[in-house]
């Protein structure tokens, strides 16, 4: 056995060291508490070439202000809590590395537009879920449950794969002028939502679905703006799904 | 909590009273915008670039187009279309950016006279223009004219 006495790994900052920069948040600051208005607040952090904006929260929530409340589940892009307004565009906080964003100017963090805020980057999401459950976001079909699973060709499955995709994140529906001026309409995730059943060839709803989303408050609202699918942090074709709906409806053909 | 809306299963299946207003709304918006664009452009090549082209336009010309029941029907249906179209488009942006009912209600009300008055006047001069009025320099006026 050669047991070979190995030298202690050095500490030195050269090797697969990370780049380090200054970068200012600028955030937008509300406690219902004790303010009337929205503030904002500037933080400088140095940080490095792996940190996402997740990671400069983080900082000043451990570090500096333990008061700067935000959602975060996750932090890995699957969950869908940090949906948050990125210098202007709705992106999910943890999958937004600082390296690429302009640094000479401060990184602007506000909430999602179009919810009630209800301290910091929280909002309430309560009218987005209602707007989902509204859909029937569950399987819908008729007669006895057969003895196994219900079968469906890769072909049937390709045909809603990509809304398959929707984490619930808000960036959306939250993107889109019509709900920013409209809490009555559905907005994108809920037709997204309602695209992965109807398009489903298992389910059997999409008829009553169909009808849901024709009201004066569903697909016929949207302008094809195509903020939605600008936003979508898991690249969803959002417009093309609401598209298909349209279609859908106007030719009764799933 | 509140209570989820979900309905028991087996449930008879309640369906909404079906209006499809929308749903025409905006097929109308995609089937009018494409005639209209035919329309229009047809209308400005005629008018502006056959012939003579712009120096030809004067009374004369648009009465001796209005004699003739084809550009009657185009001018009619251009009219329609473009007043409808536009009104429509009008119609969903007081929708979506006029919050208060009332303001949204009197703003509808004024957008709807505004296109009342302007299709009811715009057929009623397509349909009952004189091409021969009786006063006019004779110089002026189509060529089909009685001589004074």
């Amino acid at each position: 056995m050669t047991l070979t006495a190995e030298a202690p790994v050095q500490d030195s900052p050269a090797a697969g060291a990370i780049p380090s920069f200054q970068v200012t948040l600028k955030l937008r600051r509300f406690n219902p508490e004790s303010d009337t208005e929205p503030r904002w607040e500037e933080h400088t952090l140095t940080m490095h070439g792996t940190d996402r904006v997740l990671d400069a929260l983080h900082k000043i929530k451990w570090e500096i202000d333990g008061s700067l409340t935000f959602r975060r589940s996750c932090a890995h892009g699957i969950c869908g809590s940090d949906a948050m307004r990125i210098n202007g565009r709705n992106r999910l906080a943890c999958k937004t590395l600082l390296k690429d964003l302009p640094l000479d100017k401060p990184v602007v963090v506000e909430p999602i537009k179009g919810l009630a805020v209800m301290k910091d980057l929280i909002v309430d999401m309560e009218p987005f879920y209602s707007a989902y459950k509204s859909i029937m976001p569950f399987l819908v079909t008729t007669g006895n449950d057969p003895s196994r699973e219900r079968r469906q060709s890769p072909e049937e499955r390709e045909r809603f794969d990509d809304t398959t995709k929707c984490i619930l994140c808000a960036a959306c529906t939250t993107s889109c002028p019509v709900y920013w001026s409209d809490g009555q309409y559905f907005g994108p995730q809920a037709i997204v939502g309602a695209h992965r059943f109807i398009f489903d060839s298992r389910d059997e709803g999409a008829e009553q679905r169909l009808e849901i989303l024709n009201d004066r408050e569903g697909v016929w609202r949207c302008r094809t703006t195509f903020n939605c699918t600008d936003a979508c942090p898991r690249g969803i074709e959002v417009t093309k799904a609401i598209q298909e709906v349209k279609r859908a409806l106007l030719f009764r053909r799933v | 909590m509140t209570a989820t809306s979900i309905a028991a299963p087996r449930s008879p299946r309640r369906m909404r009273s079906r209006t499809n207003t929308e749903l025409y709304a905006w097929l109308f918006m995609r089937i009018s915008g494409v005639l209209l664009l035919v329309l229009v452009f047809g209308h400005l090549f005629v008018n502006l670039m056959v012939g003579e082209g712009i120096n030809a336009l004067d009374f004369a010309f648009v009465a001796g187009k209005w004699a003739s029941p084809f550009w009657q029907i185009w001018d009619l249906l251009m009219l329609w279309l473009a007043m409808i179209h536009g009104t429509n488009g009008l119609r969903t942006i007081i929708n979506d950016y006029a919050e208060r009912d009332m303001l949204r209600m009197w703003l509808k009300v004024g957008l709807y006279t505004a296109t009342a008055i302007t299709i009811v006047l715009g057929t009623l001069v397509i349909f009952t223009f004189d091409p021969c009025p009786a006063e006019a320099a004779a110089h002026l006026l189509p060529s089909f004219c009685p001589a004074p």
